[in-house]
């Protein structure tokens, strides 16, 4: 909401290979006409603008419109008190992935025990049916984790602008789409007008040249990401995933990164359309076919950045020098390479920052010095909307297969994203070589990335999540998280303790 | 939504910055289908040393005597002065309905995460953006003065208090819907015609994401 369009000075912080740089004259090459291109965020905005409010704020049209059962239920009782009917049923899908418990699933709504939470469930079933959208119940096998589903159902296109009641909608961007998480009352305001009232934000390009090494993922390169711009290094700004690191990465791994933007601040985070885009989409239920695929195809090969677009903030890393990634502390920016060490707070020059490490050391019970491969762990979670998807388990199964998960592992979980996802990995046997390593295979949901079920941290328990967020309890209470890709989760699990995923490739 | 002219109250500091909305409301505490009952939660693992759930009223609670929030002399504070990249984290309105509930009107930090700044503005919680070393200035007279208060102005966009002023800025659009108080919704149905004509012309140019079926 901050985002007018004007230069800002980056945050100097300099470190390893990256470069931030702080003036947009470095960052444009104006054409001949001296009129400056569009950049892949500026096109899907100027497609989607209806109109200029008479207060200034722009009516975005909405293309594609997610809904669970959490953030929902009191914007569909906000459109009944005033009396209003959805815009348009077909733009919206729904699925329960909150607070859905991971065992049990065949009983259905009579399996959930948290009565408060079955509450909800039957809320979205009642409002879906009452208002007619359409909607993934949870013993439908297309279930799952919101931001899972619509990609893997072709709701998410190319050049689409969706929105969701959760933070973590950015995950979308990864089709060149612009996807923000929205709160209650825009849930409400979308599903009346097919609008969103926003300011457009500004630009910023994250670029990541070379190649990520073999067993370092974009999980790891998000992190590493992060930790250089901080958690509010793209305030008020849509990123652009830019860079033959990125190019290289497959659909699934683009959402990972995407899936982040919004820890390092950014509403929206966004991949232009590439063979890569196109080839995932091909087949899936929601996505066009025959004629119309040519004709769509056509539209989003141009979802790209121009070459002349202005961008008002930058950074560059080179992905090759990264090495596998582990967050430390309480704050996704707090992050360390699988070689590096728990950081004192004298490391830190800003007042604020070591503040914000001394708070972090306490509840993480971590000791400055400490190696990071040193720190043992009580549980394992590999899933949420970040890493539950079918490339994920087959990263973390190749670390697990033969081995078996540490006897001072409490507990490991695999939670797939999907019903789909999960249906997958059993057809490749997935699921057995989890379950022979000792680890706990799951119905799709949420889970314990926010421990809204029953899948969540005791006080005081460690935790190798492949999740996006270690906040205070974020986990359960008390309880504390390190921020993992899924093959180094693996590894974690089968080692007691973080090992770097490379040396078991 | 209330609409907001002036306000005066009570400050209370919370010298954290990244305060995020697991830390607002935890997430235990979003399976109500409803707006309210949140305030008594608040900052819930903060606030208490045990750990919460919605079947548990206050009084059952271990209160958290050294958090800020439960110090006496904040009780009934309704400005809260914080630090930078308050709101970040997941998009759960249900964090400003707590912080409106438990009876903040006014944040002041030297910045906001987005879709936090969005919610706040959708439910009269106004929030002001002042350069750090005058929020550190706040901080520390609300940590020294005794009930210190200040004079939220959102006509003159000033602040003041004890001795203390500043003036902040605030977008003219954001201004007008705080203190008109206005619906949202209402205010965009009036183009309810513009986004219908801009609707025939989208299904034209990009029929594929319509559902003809």
């Amino acid at each position: 909401m901050h985002g007018r369009r004007r230069p800002r000075p980056c945050e100097a912080r300099y470190a390893h290979s990256w470069m931030i740089r702080a003036s947009i004259a470095s960052l444009t090459m104006r054409g001949a006409s001296g009129v400056a291109g569009k950049t892949l965020y500026d096109k899907v905005w100027d497609a989607h603008a209806v109109a200029e409010r008479d207060d200034g704020m722009t009516l975005l049209y909405i293309d594609r419109h997610l809904l669970h059962e959490v953030t929902s239920p009191q914007a569909f009782e906000g459109l009944e008190l005033a009396g209003r009917q959805p815009w348009r049923l077909d733009a919206n899908l729904a699925t329960p992935d909150h607070n859905l418990p991971t065992t049990n699933r065949a009983a259905g709504i009579g399996g959930i025990v948290d009565e408060i939470a079955r509450t909800q469930v039957i809320a979205l079933d009642d409002n879906c049916r009452r208002f007619g959208i359409r909607q993934f119940e949870m013993t439908d096998p297309r279930q799952g984790i919101v931001h899972v589903v619509g990609p893997e159902q072709g709701a998410t296109l190319p050049g689409m602008t969706i929105v969701c009641g959760d933070s973590h909608t950015s995950t979308h961007g990864a089709f060149a789409a612009l996807a923000q998480g929205i709160g209650t009352s825009d849930v409400e305001h979308v599903l009346a007008t097919q609008c969103l009232a926003q300011r457009k934000a500004g630009n910023m390009r994250v670029t990541a040249t070379g190649r990520l090494a073999r067993g370092v993922t974009s999980k790891d390169l998000i992190l590493a990401i992060i930790r250089h711009i901080g958690t509010a290094g793209a305030t008020g700004h849509t990123i652009e995933f830019a860079g033959s690191a990125v190019r290289a990465l497959s659909m699934e791994a683009r959402m990972t990164l995407c899936n982040m933007s919004i820890e390092a601040g950014g509403r929206a985070g966004m991949v232009a359309v590439d063979d890569t885009t196109i080839e995932y989409l091909r087949g899936r239920p929601f996505a066009p076919s025959g004629e119309m695929l040519g004709e769509a195809e056509a539209h989003w090969r141009g979802l790209v950045s121009d070459p002349d677009a202005e961008f008002d903030r930058a950074a560059e890393l080179d992905a090759s020098s990264l090495s596998p990634q582990v967050s430390w502390g309480t704050s996704p920016e707090l992050v360390l390479g699988i070689d590096e060490a728990v950081p004192s707070p004298e490391a830190f020059d800003e007042p604020a920052r070591r503040e914000l490490c001394e708070r972090a050391l306490a509840y993480m019970d971590l000791v400055p010095g400490t190696p990071i491969r040193d720190v043992a762990l009580d549980r394992v979670f590999i899933g949420s909307c970040t890493n539950a998807r079918i490339e994920d388990l087959r990263a973390a199964a190749t670390v697990v297969k033969g081995r078996r998960v540490a006897s001072s592992i409490r507990e490991a979980l695999v939670v797939p994203g999907s019903g789909l996802v999960k249906r997958q990995a059993e057809a490749e046997g997935l699921d057995a070589v989890f379950r022979e390593a000792g680890f706990e295979w799951r119905d799709a949901g949420c889970s314990m990335c926010l421990a809204m079920n029953d899948d969540r941290l005791y006080p005081g328990e460690r935790c190798a999540s492949t999740s996006n967020r270690n906040f205070e309890g974020r986990q359960g209470h008390l309880g504390r998280t390190h921020l993992v890709s899924p093959a180094m989760a693996a590894a974690a699990a089968v080692n007691g303790r973080f090992a770097d995923v490379r040396e078991y490739l | 939504m209330q609409a907001f002219d002036t306000h005066t109250g009570l400050v209370v500091p919370l010298d954290r910055a990244n305060v995020d909305t697991d830390q607002i409301i935890p997430k235990q505490f979003l399976k109500s289908i409803r707006r309210t009952g949140f305030g008594d939660n608040l900052f819930d693992a903060w606030r208490f040393r045990d750990e919460g759930d919605m079947t548990k009223t206050a009084n059952e609670r271990e209160i958290n005597r050294d958090f800020v929030l439960n110090e006496p002399r904040y009780q009934g504070a309704s400005v809260l002065v914080t630090r930078t990249n308050f709101g970040c984290g997941s998009s759960r309105e249900h964090a400003v309905w707590a912080l409106l509930e438990y009876g903040f009107r006014c944040i002041i930090a030297p910045s906001f995460a987005d879709i936090f700044s969005g919610n706040s503005l959708q439910n009269g919680l106004l929030l002001v953006t002042l350069p750090d070393e005058v929020v550190g200035q706040l901080i520390e007279r609300a940590q020294t003065v005794p009930e210190f208060s200040l004079t939220v102005d959102l006509p003159k966009q000033t602040i003041a208090g004890d001795g203390f002023a500043a003036s902040f800025d605030i977008e003219p659009e954001r201004k007008r819907l705080l203190a008109e108080g206005l619906d949202e919704i209402a205010q965009t149905l009036r183009y309810a015609d513009a986004i219908r004509a801009f609707e025939e012309a989208h299904r034209h140019r990009m029929p594929w994401v319509f559902d003809e079926t």
